[in-house]
C-alpha cells in the first residue's frame, strides 16, 4: 500500500497549492518593483505638493504604512477566506469585478477560437488541396496577413469604418452581458472576437496545412483514393478527420492565451474583460486587484488543467497505472 | 477501447479544457445591476477615455475625476468663460481689515441632493477640514492663508486671513475646495457623491459608466437634459468612433491627431486654447544647470514654432510662462525672442562649456500624445547648439514618481495652468512653495514680486507685477516655456449650449440642450 503523499493525485495538488504560491510571491514582489503607489497613480503630479503630514495620512489610507511581508500575508488570508480586497477607484470590491468580468473574457474567448478554427481550417484545406499552387499561394497570404496585421491596427480599423460609414457601433452602447441582452451582448461582442480569431487564424491556418499535407502523403488515403472516395470527402472525413489533433492541440493553446485577457482588443471595443481590469489595477497600482486578478486567471489555468488531468485518470486506465 | 484512447489524444485534451472553462465561467456569471445603454429620454452620453479614479472631491486630480465631480458639487465662487470669478455658492463677498477679513454671503435656499440645507456650518466644517492634514486635500496649500472661519449666521462667513490673498477667491472654483456637508467625511461621499450641484449621482458600474440625474432643486435652475451618463471609451480613436455612430453625443479630445480625424465627418469640433503649457522644466540646483548662462543657452537654442509644428501638428500658440487670458505673457518678451543658435554656443562658451554639454531629461511616454516627439524635436535643436539632450523615456507611472521626487536635470512636461497667476506659479516658484523641489528655482525678487500680488486686489497692480513675474522666470530661464495647446471638444449635430472653458471644466454641461 502506498502512503497517501506519495499518491499521484495528492502529489498533484501540492504541486497546484505551490505554483498557486509562487505566482502570488511573484506578483507581489513585481508590482512592488514598479515605481510609485496608488498615491502618485491618483493623485498625479499633484502628490509634489503634499506635505509630509498630508503624505503619512495617505500612506496609511492606502495600507502602504505597514511592512511588506505583513501586507502580503494579511492579502493573502483575506484570499483565503474568500476577500479579493477593495477597489477604492472602482467602489467595488475585487470578487464582484471579477465575477463581471471572468464570464466576459471566457466568452470572448470561446467566440475566438471558434472563429479562428472557423477561418484557419477551410483556408489550410484549401491551400493543402495544391501544394505550392495558386490556391496554396492564396492561403498563405491570407494567413500571413492574419499574422502581420497587429490586431489594434485591424480592430481601430474596423471600429472606425462601420461607425463611420454604417453609422453602427454596438461597442459604444453600455456593455451588455449573455445573461441580460444577448442580442446586444452577441453584437457587442462580434467585432472583437473577429478580430481576435483573425489573429488566432494565422497559427491553426499554418499548423493545420502542414498536418494535412503529412496526412494526405500517406498509404490509406492513396489507397482511400484508389477505391474510388470522392475527392471531397476524401478530404473532410480521412484526411483532415486524421489531422485534427494538432490542430485542436494549437487551438487549445491559443485559448489558454486568450484567458489572459486581451488587453488591446478590449481596450479598442469597450469590452469589461479581465485585461482591462488588471490593466486598470496596474496602472492605479491597486496592489489587491492585480493580485487577486491574477490569482483567479492563475487558478482557473490550473484547475483546468488539474481537471482534465483528472478525467484522464477516471477514463483511461493507462494512465492510471502510469 | 474506443473512448479512452480517444480522449486520450491532444485534440480531445483540448476540448475538455475548452469545455471545463465554459463551466467554469457560467459559474461565475453573476447578475449585473448596469441596464442597457438607452440613449434617449434627453440623457447627455460623455465618452470618457478613464474610469473617474475617486469621487473624492478632495483628493480628486485626475481629469476625469474633476469634471465628473464638478457637476455634482458646489464650489463658493466660480468662474465664466473668460476665467473672471463670479458667484457660486457665496452670491457675494466683501473684504475688510487691510484685506485680511473676507466676509462671504451665501446664497439663500440651496439644498445637498440628501435633502439638507446647505449653510455656513458646513463652509466651516469644509475649510477647516481641508485644511488639516489627515484630510490629505490636494487644494489644502490653497487655503492656507485662513487663520479661521466664523460662521455669525447660516448665510455668513467671515474669513480671517493671515495675510492678504488676492487669489483666494479664484481659488475657490476649483473642485477640490468642493464644499461638503458637515455631516459627511470624504470618505463617504467617495462612496456616494452628495453635493449641491447641478446633477445627483445616480448609479455607478466599475470600468463602464457613471450615470448622474438633473437635480430639480439646484439653485441656477434645472439643467435641460435629464440627465448625464460618463461612458467609459478607453481609446481616443474609438471615443470618435462612437461619436460618429451617435451612440455617444459628446467627448473631449487632447490627441491633436485624433481630433484632426474627427473633423469633416459631421462631426461639431471647437477647439479652446487651453490654460495648460507644454514646457521644458530645467531643474537649476542640478549643475550645469544652476549656471544662468548654460539655461540660457538651452533657452535660445530652441525654436518654439518647429517644436510645436513637428511634435502638436502646429495646433497650439508659443506662449511664456502665465497663459490665462486676463494675465497673459508676451510669448516673446525673452532673452532670444526667436532661436539663436550662435548666440547659444556663445552663452555655452561663456560658461566654459564650449566643448558642449550633456543634460538628461525625463519624458513620459503615454501621459500625453505629443511628449515624445516634443522630446526627439528638442533633442535635435539642442544638438545644432552642442547640447546634448539625453533622454530617458519613463512609462507615465515612473515619470510621476520622479518628477514628485524633483528627481531629474530637465523634464519634458505638460503641466496645468490656473487662472490666477498666483495660483499657477506661487507653489512653483516662491522659496517657500509647495514645488518649489521641483520648479528646480527661487529667487528672493521672485519671492517679493509674488508677495505683492498676493498683497494688492487692484486689477492693473496685479496685472504689472505678473508681468515682471513672467520676464523675471524668462530672463532667467527658469524653465524654457514652450507651446499651450488646445482643447478640443466634438460633439453630435443635435447637441447645443455647450460653452468651453481654457481651463478644461466642463461645468457647463449644465447648459447643455439635446435636439
Amino acid at each position: 500500500m502506498r502512503s497517501v503523499a506519495r499518491h499521484p493525485l495528492a502529489r498533484r495538488l501540492v504541486e497546484t497549492v505551490l505554483t498557486l504560491f509562487g505566482v502570488a510571491v511573484l506578483v507581489f514582489t513585481t508590482l512592488r518593483a514598479i515605481p510609485g503607489d496608488e498615491i502618485t497613480a491618483t493623485l498625479g503630479t499633484e502628490a509634489a505638493g503634499l506635505s509630509a503630514e498630508q503624505q503619512e495620512s495617505l500612506r496609511a489610507y492606502y495600507g502602504l504604512d505597514k511592512p511588506l511581508v505583513l501586507q502580503f500575508f494579511s492579502w493573502l488570508g483575506n484570499v483565503l477566506t474568500g476577500n479579493l480586497g477593495f477597489s477604492r477607484r472602482a467602489g467595488a470590491s475585487v470578487l464582484e469585478m471579477t465575477a463581471n468580468a471572468l464570464p466576459v473574457t471566457m466568452e470572448l474567448a470561446v467566440l475566438a477560437t471558434i472563429i479562428g478554427l472557423l477561418i484557419g481550417v477551410p483556408l489550410a484545406m484549401l491551400s493543402a488541396s495544391r501544394p505550392n499552387g495558386i490556391r496554396d499561394g492564396f492561403g498563405q497570404l491570407v494567413g500571413l496577413a492574419a499574422l502581420s496585421v497587429p490586431n489594434f491596427l485591424l480592430g481601430a480599423a474596423l471600429l472606425t469604418l462601420i461607425s463611420r460609414y454604417a453609422h453602427y457601433n454596438p461597442n459604444a452602447q453600455g456593455f451588455a452581458h449573455l445573461t441580460q441582452d444577448p442580442l446586444l451582448n452577441l453584437q457587442q461582442m462580434l467585432f472583437p472576437a473577429l478580430v481576435l480569431g483573425f489573429g488566432l487564424a494565422a497559427p491553426i491556418m499554418r499548423t493545420a496545412r502542414s498536418a494535412l499535407l503529412e496526412v494526405q502523403t500517406q498509404d490509406f488515403v492513396r489507397t482511400a483514393r484508389g477505391k474510388g472516395v470522392a475527392p471531397w470527402r476524401l478530404r473532410v472525413r480521412h484526411v483532415l478527420h486524421n489531422a485534427l489533433n494538432p490542430i485542436v492541440t494549437m487551438a487549445g493553446i491559443q485559448f489558454g492565451y486568450l484567458l489572459g485577457g486581451a488587453v488591446v482588443v478590449e481596450q479598442i471595443f469597450s469590452v469589461p474583460g479581465l485585461g482591462r481590469q488588471v490593466l486598470a489595477g496596474i496602472q492605479q497600482k491597486e496592489y489587491a486587484v492585480v493580485q487577486s486578478t491574477v490569482l483567479v486567471i492563475a487558478t482557473t489555468f490550473v484547475v483546468v488543467n488539474l481537471l482534465t488531468d483528472l478525467l484522464y485518470r477516471v477514463i483511461d486506465p493507462r494512465v492510471r497505472a502510469a | 477501447m474506443k473512448l479512452p484512447s480517444a480522449l486520450s489524444s491532444p485534440a480531445t485534451r483540448c476540448l475538455v479544457a475548452v469545455a471545463a472553462a465554459a463551466l467554469v465561467a457560467t459559474g461565475c456569471s453573476s447578475g449585473t445591476p448596469g441596464k442597457e445603454g438607452s440613449t434617449g429620454g434627453g440623457t447627455l452620453v460623455v465618452g470618457y477615455t478613464a474610469d473617474p479614479n475617486t469621487l473624492d472631491p478632495w483628493k480628486a486630480t485626475q481629469f476625469q475625476a474633476v469634471h465628473l465631480l464638478e457637476q455634482m458639487y458646489g464650489t463658493l465662487t466660480e468662474l465664466d468663460g473668460d476665467l473672471n470669478v463670479k458667484p457660486g455658492l457665496a452670491e457675494k463677498w466683501q473684504y475688510a481689515d487691510e484685506n485680511k477679513a473676507l466676509t462671504l454671503t451665501l446664497r439663500q435656499g440651496v439644498k445637498f441632493h440628501d435633502g439638507k440645507p446647505f449653510s455656513s456650518a458646513d463652509v466651516k466644517s469644509s475649510l477647516e477640514r481641508i485644511q488639516k492634514p489627515e484630510t490629505a486635500a490636494v487644494a489644502a496649500a490653497t487655503v492656507k492663508s485662513i487663520q479661521s472661519v466664523d460662521a455669525p449666521d447660516p448665510q455668513t462667513v467671515v474669513l480671517h486671513l493671515a495675510a492678504p490673498d488676492a487669489g483666494l477667491l479664484a481659488g475657490f472654483a476649483t473642485t477640490n475646495l468642493a464644499m461638503l456637508s458637515k455631516d459627511d467625511t470624504s470618505d463617504m461621499v467617495g462612496q456616494k457623491p452628495n453635493g449641491t450641484g447641478a446633477f445627483k449621482f445616480d448609479s455607478r458600474t466599475a470600468g463602464q459608466s457613471v450615470k448622474l440625474t438633473a437635480d430639480g432643486d439646484y439653485w441656477g435652475g434645472r439643467p435641460k437634459v435629464s440627465g448625464l451618463e460618463f461612458r467609459i471609451i478607453p481609446d481616443q480613436t474609438s471615443v470618435v468612433a462612437a461619436l460618429q455612430s451617435g451612440n455617444v453625443q459628446f467627448a473631449t479630445l487632447d490627441d491633436p491627431l485624433v481630433a484632426r480625424s474627427a473633423e469633416g465627418s459631421g462631426l461639431k469640433l471647437t477647439k479652446t486654447p487651453s490654460l495648460s503649457y507644454h514646457v521644458l522644466q530645467l531643474n537649476a540646483r542640478k549643475a550645469p544647470l544652476d549656471k544662468l548662462d548654460v539655461r540660457l543657452a538651452i533657452s535660445c537654442a530652441i525654436d518654439r514654432k518647429q517644436v510645436l509644428d513637428t511634435a502638436a501638428l502646429g495646433e497650439g500658440e508659443m506662449t511664456g510662462p502665465i497663459t490665462s487670458p486676463a494675465y497673459k505673457s508676451d510669448p516673446n518678451a525673452r532673452p532670444c525672442p526667436t532661436r539663436d543658435v550662435a548666440r547659444a554656443k556663445q552663452l555655452l562658451a561663456g560658461a566654459g562649456l564650449a566643448n558642449g554639454v550633456t543634460i538628461p531629461a525625463i519624458v513620459s511616454q503615454g501621459e500625453y500624445a505629443t511628449s515624445v516627439n516634443e522630446a526627439q524635436n528638442l533633442q535635435a535643436q539642442l544638438k545644432e547648439a552642442g547640447i546634448t539632450l539625453d533622454l530617458q523615456t519613463l512609462e507615465s507611472g515612473a515619470y510621476v514618481d520622479k518628477w514628485v521626487a524633483a528627481d531629474f536635470s530637465a523634464a519634458v512636461a505638460l503641466n496645468g495652468g490656473r487662472p490666477d497667476p498666483d495660483g499657477m506659479y506661487g507653489r512653483y516658484f516662491t522659496s517657500s512653495g509647495n514645488l518649489n523641489k521641483v520648479a528646480g528655482y527661487s529667487s528672493p525678487e521672485l519671492d517679493k514680486l509674488f508677495a505683492e500680488g498676493k498683497a494688492t486686489t487692484d486689477p492693473a497692480k496685479r496685472k504689472e507685477i505678473y508681468t515682471q513675474v513672467s520676464r523675471h522666470l524668462e530672463d532667467n530661464a527658469a524653465w524654457v516655456w514652450l507651446f499651450s495647446s488646445y482643447g478640443y471638444t466634438a460633439t453630435t449635430q443635435g447637441v447645443s449650449g455647450f460653452t468651453p472653458m481654457a481651463n478644461g471644466s466642463l461645468q457647463n454641461l449644465r447648459e447643455i440642450s439635446l435636439q
